[in-house]
């Protein structure tokens, strides 16, 4: 009997002894990373033809300047100082001598070759993880060399993927409306430019008043309302085509018109009888569906990504705050109860928050609550402020403020803005005139 | 004078044959990498010309034409030069788009998952075999002896705990969890209302530098809908590397060379 005991003891003791130790770790930083974009090498003949056709001096230093400029603003990431770097672009893309680069605290690493084939810009990149000493990915593009910047925007597109676990933003456009003259008297046009502010094009003329373009997120299709000798119209705009055509007239106030998901409706408010409730469009049939009944104002509806649900802001409890409804209209229920007015809902891409505009003494928040109406976050607050939109991964919002010009509040100027759901990455989109009303495109390589 | 002569030859001959043999050993394999994936993009700039109402008509007929001209185009290339061939050259339209429907049917979707799979399998290889670990398993051995004679000289406190606990002690732990907190960047694309844990088994040296280190769910990474795991995973790798070597307690080493932690980016990105 004692020997079996002891035998038993003898089995368990290494048991306890050699148990294997485990250390949870729930923290880390939340630290841009820090990345190295080494600029693309070129060869000379390839150099001195894009030079002739694109006046670039230096294709790859140029495309290796957007990817890092677009890596910036994310805010996510830390592109390190070109004159650390100390291998060379062509050897570098070949086989990266990876000490080097963690002599410079880099932990990714982004390499690429340019080349000029048959008329055409060839890029290719590859994408290092310098600590583990492996690529981590390698593409190439073929396009044409006006194309090139986009080719910079579809890398970051591919790098952030890679780094993050999230679609990128960066090859998309902003569709806004440009605004120029005295306030009493202002030309507004619709412009479109890529998200970092470049290529920039109007769109219409500015004879007649623009408000609240919206992107379609299935294609580059453009929503927008203008008013037609004072009467508001709902237009739709093909960005690739050009093909422009006339929705509807609306009478009375008529507010603004947005896509469901799968862009075949259009959602929007305007008043019928002095009472403004929310109506879809079908674009195929032009039947016009009535979504709520209520003497109250019901205004800016947005779908959410799965098409089931619809928020909107509404006065019915007295005060203006958001609302979450079944498609259909039922179920309305409010999910704003915090102090002051709730405006302009939009449902988040991903489908977990909704962005809303909140005025409270005297001051304008753009923030973010979960579609249940918990966990509110202002990200950002001004003096005058609204029309926030969502980035297609979810990520960031655009939206435009309006600042006095002196001390005495006199004269303003409105220009973008972009924040990202930490709140702490706020940027200034520049735009060639004042501007309001962004909307932000779905990607354009999908 | 003669026979000197020939003995000078014969081993002379022999050196050369022995350099031309051994030589080709001795140099580097070529470095593999793994193929470019092509993808040709498609010309917007000229569509985003939007044509104000007397033009529009002539400019959307030049757009259409362009647009059936530069139908699209993404493809997969692989590395053989003779296919980078195939693809440059430039077909008439209606063929051209003929092939590109056939690669597309053919490859596209296929060949990308297989380099996806083949990425990963060789992740997996790194870690299992990591050259490095043939070395330190030598060192190994060396410290291993070491630290026995050590232990039977006298027992000091630390090793003592481990005899009552098995684990390292709270201040020991949190100095671990500090450092590494440090090194640790945490994607802030995750979902977070996914399992984010990543648990990773580590192999030690006495100074606290890494032998192995082993993703102990890689098979996670090749699941439909987990891509988001293979980025936090490398992630974590990433913080042990940075932050090697890890800030071990001096003595007791039996008890920690084999270390396991469990990275979990939930509460962080929960806020």
């Amino acid at each position: 009997m004692l020997f079996r005991y002891l035998v038993i003891l003898l089995i368990l003791l290494p048991l306890k002894a050699f148990a294997l130790i485990e250390v949870d770790i729930t923290r880390g930083n939340l630290n841009p990373l820090p990345v190295a974009v080494s600029p693309l090498s070129i060869d000379e003949k390839s150099k001195s033809n894009f030079k002739k056709i694109l006046k670039k001096n230096d294709l790859g230093s140029e495309i290796s300047a957007v990817v890092e400029n677009n890596l910036k603003q994310s805010g996510l990431f830390n592109p390190l100082n070109k004159n650390a770097f100390l291998q060379k672009p062509d050897i570098a893309n070949l086989k990266p001598r990876f000490e080097d680069w963690n002599l410079i605290k880099a932990q990714a690493l982004i390499t690429g070759k340019v080349t000029f084939i048959d008329e055409k810009l060839r890029v290719e990149f590859r994408l290092w993880d310098v600590l583990a000493g492996k690529e981590m990915m390698a593409l190439a593009f073929t396009t044409v060399p006006s194309n090139w910047r986009r080719v910079g925007h579809i890398i970051t597109d591919k790098v952030y993927e890679r780094l993050t676990g999230e679609d990128g933003y960066f090859d998309t456009r902003i569709i806004y409306v440009s605004e120029e003259g005295p306030k009493t008297n202002r030309i507004k046009k619709l412009a479109i430019m890529d998200q970092d502010g470049f290529n920039n094009k109007y769109l219409t003329l500015g004879n007649e008043l623009v408000l609240t373009p919206r992107f379609s997120p299935t294609n580059q299709m453009v929503t927008y309302l203008s008013y037609f000798r004072n009467l508001p119209r709902v237009y739709l705009l093909d960005i690739e085509t050009g093909m422009q055509e006339v929705v509807g007239d609306f009478p009375g106030m008529t507010f603004a018109p947005r896509f469901s998901p799968d862009g075949k409706k259009i959602i929007m408010s305007f008043a019928k009888d002095g009472n403004s409730d929310i109506y879809t469009m079908d674009l195929e049939n032009r039947i016009v569906e009535r979504i709520t009944n209520h003497p109250s104002i019901d205004t800016s509806p947005s779908y959410s990504p799965d098409g089931k649900y619809i928020t909107f802001n509404s006065d019915r409890s007295k005060y203006q705050q958001i609302y979450v409804m079944k498609s259909n209209g039922k179920d309305v229920r409010r999910i704003s109860f915090g102090n002051g007015l709730y405006g302009t809902p939009v449902w988040s891409p991903r489908g977990d928050l909704i962005a809303f505009t909140k005025l409270y003494k005297g001051k304008f928040y753009i923030g973010v609550m979960r579609t249940d109406g918990t966990g509110e976050r202002l990200l950002t607050e001004n003096f005058y402020q609204e029309a926030p939109s969502w980035s297609p991964n979810g990520r960031v919002l655009i939206f435009y403020r309006e600042a006095k010009t002196n001390s005495k509040g006199e004269g303003f100027s409105a220009k973008l803005w972009s924040i990202d759901l930490t709140g702490y990455n706020e940027r200034m989109v520049e735009t060639e005139t004042d501007a309001s009303d962004p909307s932000w495109s779905s990607l354009l390589t999908n | 004078m003669n026979r000197n002569i020939v003995i000078s030859f014969g081993l002379h001959t022999l050196l050369v044959i022995i350099t031309a043999v051994s030589l080709p050993f001795i140099a580097k394999k070529p470095i593999d990498l793994p193929p470019i994936v092509s993808v040709e993009l498609i010309q917007i700039t000229d569509k985003t010309n939007i044509p104000f109402a007397p033009k529009a008509k002539k400019i959307i007929e030049k757009v259409k034409k362009k647009e059936k001209e530069k139908k699209i185009v993404s493809e997969q290339a692989p590395p053989k030069m003779a296919k980078k061939e195939k693809q440059d050259a430039i077909p008439l339209p209606d063929e051209k788009i003929e092939k590109i429907k056939e690669i597309k049917e053919e490859k596209q979707n296929p060949e990308k998952v297989e380099t996806e799979v083949k990425q990963v399998s060789e992740f997996e290889k790194k870690d299992l075999f990591d050259p490095n670990s043939i070395a330190a398993l030598i060192d190994k051995s060396a410290d291993e002896t070491a630290l026995v004679s050590e232990k039977t000289d006298k027992i000091t406190q630390d090793q003592d705990k481990s005899i009552d606990f098995g684990g390292l002690s709270l201040s020991e732990e949190d100095a671990l969890k500090a450092q590494i907190f440090g090194c640790w960047s945490i994607p802030l694309g995750l979902p977070y209302n996914e399992n984010l844990l990543v648990r990773i088994k580590l192999q030690l040296k006495p100074d606290g530098s890494i032998i192995r280190s082993e993703i102990l769910d890689h098979a996670r990474m090749n699941k439909p809908g987990q891509g988001f795991y293979k980025v936090l995973a490398e992630s974590a790798l990433r913080a042990i590397k940075l932050c090697q070597p890890l800030r071990v307690p001096g003595t007791g080493y039996e008890r920690w060379k084999d270390l396991q932690l469990n990275f979990d980016a939930r509460e962080m990105l929960e806020g």
